[in-house]
């Protein structure tokens, strides 16, 4: 149930998708986020740029509350996902299954190319083989990735080559219909030719969802993002349209000088 | 530089001595064992036949088959697997997928360790405490069985647990990160990569259970019996307490009797274990990511 | 369309389904089997105790118990429990096994882990796994009728059922699980501790004796000891080898009786709730004690003394 106040919220930013208020996020006691206030709009590509270290990560397994994982990790603040309260949930994986996640190092699961694509309908109830086929076949073709493996949907997903699998992960994360698409440096393990097809993959999805690309290359991010985020340090510095902060118009030094790739 | 190539073959020399040595010992380790090999084969091969296998003993047991105690023998694993294979493989599931790093996890290590380190006869006095007097078993299969299950529930605990452990956490973090619940994620990825894995420990589990004599002894397998046992409540003839009967309880047995049964007792475990590397080792040529 | 779907995903963050309920449930079951291992380990204690109890209140003496080596335990006029013999038994039993043993086992291993290579190592392996996989009765019976005969024949004694022979097979059957567990402590060393030795110059046996095997002494005393509570509570190979006759001894040819096997030799003869019975357990109980306290030692040399 949506509280009245939390309506209010809701119809004065109808597009927003994540909002995120004062997170801090601590391993024991060392912190490696503070103070994080942001939000996403909805069918926006948002880049979070910034060096190692920076938190990046971290933010993002507090999205889909993946810090329940990691035993010393501790969560502050407030996360709004659709105006829901990610904190209050009483059933944590209908959350994850609404957002889509792709790592920086492919994770093609030792299951048949079909079953990688499959499985996460299949958990969520559908069994009829005809609409699995339906599915597999759309996110494959989606991920740019159903040419090249069609004729072999049951050979291993995990014997794939990297760039291969790293399509495979997309294609899988698709096919949860996520309303999120979260991608953490997905192009470390992908060769330049791959990474180009996977960012026209992406400039087509933001029409159907929202995108939270976190990127070691600050040229993706000026290709892709809507707007950008600069972490540095376990702090947000700054945050703005990316054309804005790649024109120099950037509010911090840091941010110009990390952009200019002054250091990193 | 003379000094130093002088001290080098001195070296060399020693080290070639100690590998030699190393060696050595390694095959007296391991002659003893195929003389013994040899010896049974050689004592006990005659006696063994289609006849031998499959007739009751006669004659006061210095004659005739095994039959009885073969088939006790399989009675009394299937009822142990049936028990412990759950179990073992549960336990594995929590140590691998649950255990949080604490001292609850330790305890229960430590308590897998002295399962499978408290004497065999410690475990047959428990038996008949448990299963045979408080539960009202009686010396039964059922009381044999369950006696042996917890015996062995090391076996399966340990290698279960290590086949799950094989599995990537990736491929956890991966299905994790699509929403699917623990449990889901551990039957649709996790198992079905583990499960040729939990098999050899299963298989060795086999091995085990069928060579135990003390668990079974005041629990449920009987030095004679004239009937095979018509259900779990019933006693049995055991093929290992068989050979220790035919060798040290009864006079006038042909010296190939407990020789062959000896010798199939043994074909039998090393048949379970050799399978169970095999397979291991058929597994780990397969790679799967 | 879309924001449709949204407002179902959003109500579908507070339904639990049926799924989040099965894994609910098979988190408490795994947990249950997880638990077991203490529910048994503590059930095994227990129930020994239950059974051993009476005797331990009505007539257990333990200066008798420990100290006397008259062990006369179903006399009806003036029982005996007195259980130093078969202590003595199972000690010299065991202690002529780990002289055996453990060079052997602690020379395979470091032949298995530091010299062989590729096929031979892998046969090794196998080889020492199969040894370690044959029942301890057909090692019984290998005792009284191959060993027995040959040692009656070489040490021209009248039995060959004695220390020795118990003895030998013993450190036979524990010596491939000290050796599989020696060589995973050496496997444990780091590969860096070598190749820095090697990079010194030092050859191969100096980098075993000088780097390897101190620091992997925890891991091969670990390994010794589950050798130790192997032979202590092994009972029918010992049954079978010893000649089972209680006796102080003297020399490795006299034969001896152990703890284990005087259970698994009266517990069949006793009716239950007698002191004959009672005593059993109670060397049950004992027997318990101190194979947990073998147990612990191991892991906790094995792991090192780390606060968990």
């Amino acid at each position: 149930m949506v509280s009245s106040a939390e309506a209010l919220v809701k119809d004065a930013n109808q597009t927003l998708k994540l909002d995120v208020r004062d997170l801090s996020i601590y391993y024991g006691d060392t912190p490696a986020l503070e103070n994080v206030t942001l939000d996403v709009r909805e069918h926006e590509i948002f880049g979070i740029i910034g060096p190692a270290n920076a938190g990046k990560t971290s933010f993002l397994k507090t999205l889909n509350r993946m810090d329940m994982f990691t035993s010393n990790m501790k969560v502050q603040g407030d996360i709004h996902f659709n105006g829901f309260d990610i904190q209050k949930t009483r059933n944590i994986y209908a959350l994850r299954s609404r957002i889509g996640v792709v790592f920086p190092l492919p994770v093609g699961l030792p299951l048949t190319i079909y079953e990688n694509v499959a499985l996460s309908p299949r958990l969520s109830g559908i069994r009829n083989k005809a609409d699995l086929d339906v599915i597999v076949e759309r996110c494959l073709t989606r991920a740019a990735l159903w040419d090249e493996v069609k004729d072999r949907l049951d050979s291993l997903g995990s014997l794939l080559s990297g760039g291969q699998q790293q399509r495979l992960t997309i294609a899988r994360a698709l096919s949860q219909e996520p309303d999120v698409l979260m991608l953490d440096e997905f192009s470390i393990a992908v060769d330049p030719v791959t990474t180009m097809r996977i960012e026209d993959v992406l400039k087509e999805l933001k029409s159907e969802m929202t995108i939270i690309l976190v990127t070691n290359l600050v040229q993706q991010a000026r290709r892709l993002a809507d707007r950008t985020a600069f972490f540095l340090e376990g702090k947000c510095v700054e945050i703005g349209d990316t054309e804005d902060l790649f024109t120099g118009n950037a509010k911090e030094q840091s941010t110009i000088d990390y952009i200019e790739g002054k250091f990193g | 530089m003379f000094e130093i190539s002088e001290l080098n073959k001195r070296n060399r020399k020693t080290q070639k001595l100690f590998q030699i040595l190393f060696m050595m010992m390694t095959l007296l380790l391991i002659t003893p064992v195929l003389i013994i090999l040899g010896t049974l084969i050689y004592k006990g091969g005659s006696i063994i036949s289609v006849d031998f296998l499959f007739t009751h003993p006669t004659d006061g047991m210095t004659a005739g088959g095994i039959f009885p105690a073969l088939f006790g023998t399989v009675w009394i694993v299937a009822v142990a697997l049936l028990a412990s294979v759950p179990i073992g493989v549960a336990a594995a599931i929590y140590l691998s997928e649950y255990a949080p790093d604490n001292w609850l996890t330790r305890i229960i290590n430590l308590a897998i360790i002295n399962l499978a380190g408290v004497p065999s006869i410690v475990h047959a006095l428990f038996g008949v405490g448990a299963f045979v007097i408080f539960f009202k078993f009686g010396t039964s299969i059922l009381a044999a069985s369950l006696t042996l299950a917890i015996m062995t529930l090391p076996v399966v605990i340990v290698a279960s647990r290590e086949s799950l452990q094989a599995v990537p956490k990736a491929f956890r973090e991966a299905c994790w990160n699509m929403g699917a619940t623990r449990w889901q994620t551990i039957r649709r990825v996790v198992l079905p990569n583990a499960v040729s894995g939990i098999l050899t420990g299963v298989i060795l589990e086999v091995s085990r259970t069928t060579g135990e004599t003390a668990p079974i002894m005041f629990t449920g397998a009987a030095f004679f019996l004239p009937f095979l046992p018509q259900s779990v409540f019933d006693q049995t003839m055991a093929l290992s307490l068989h050979l220790f009967v035919v060798s040290t309880q009864v006079p006038g047995v042909p010296e190939e009797l407990p020789y062959g049964v000896a010798l199939v007792l043994i074909a039998m475990v090393l048949l379970m274990n050799s399978i169970s590397i095999a397979f291991r080792m058929y597994l780990r040529g397969k790679k799967k990511w | 369309m879309q924001q449709g779907g949204n407002k179902m995903s959003h109500d579908a963050f507070d339904r639990r389904t049926t799924d989040w309920y099965i894994d609910k449930l098979m988190q408490s079951l795994v947990f249950i089997g997880g638990i077991s291992a203490i529910i048994f380990i503590i059930g095994i204690f227990v129930f020994i105790t239950m059974e051993g109890m009476d005797f331990v209140i009505s007539r257990l003496d333990p200066v008798e118990f420990f100290t006397s080596e008259y062990w006369f335990p179903s006399d009806e006029d003036d029982p005996e429990f007195g259980i130093l013999a078969l202590i003595a038994g199972t000690a010299s039993v065991t202690g002529l096994a780990m002289l055996v043993a453990i060079p052997f086992a602690l020379g395979a291993a470091i032949y298995v882990g530091e010299f062989a290579t590729g096929k031979t190592r892998e046969y090794l392996k196998v080889l020492v796994e199969l040894l370690a996989a044959i029942p301890s009765v057909v090692w019984g019976f290998i005792g009284l009728s191959i060993m027995n005969p040959l040692i009656i024949d070489v040490f021209d004694v009248p039995v060959g059922l004695n220390i020795l022979n118990a003895g030998i097979i013993l450190g036979l059957m524990a010596a491939p699980i000290m050796a599989s567990i020696a060589e995973d402590a050496l496997k444990a060393v780091p590969d860096g501790y070598r190749e820095a030795a090697e990079a010194m110059g030092a050859t191969r046996w100096q980098v075993i004796f000088k780097v390897v095997l101190p620091a992997a002494k925890n891991g091969l005393l670990g390994a010794v000891l589950l050798g130790v509570g192997r032979g202590f509570g092994e009972t029918m190979a010992v049954l079978m080898a010893t000649g089972h006759s209680v006796n102080m001894p003297d020399s490795i040819f006299d034969s001896v009786r152990a703890l284990t096997a005087t259970i698994a030799a009266e517990l069949g003869e006793t009716a239950v709730g007698s002191d004959h019975y009672g005593v059993l357990f109670t060397i049950g109980i004992f027997l318990f004690l101190i194979t947990f306290l073998i147990n612990l030692t191991a892991d906790l040399i094995v792991r090192g003394v780390r606060k968990g």
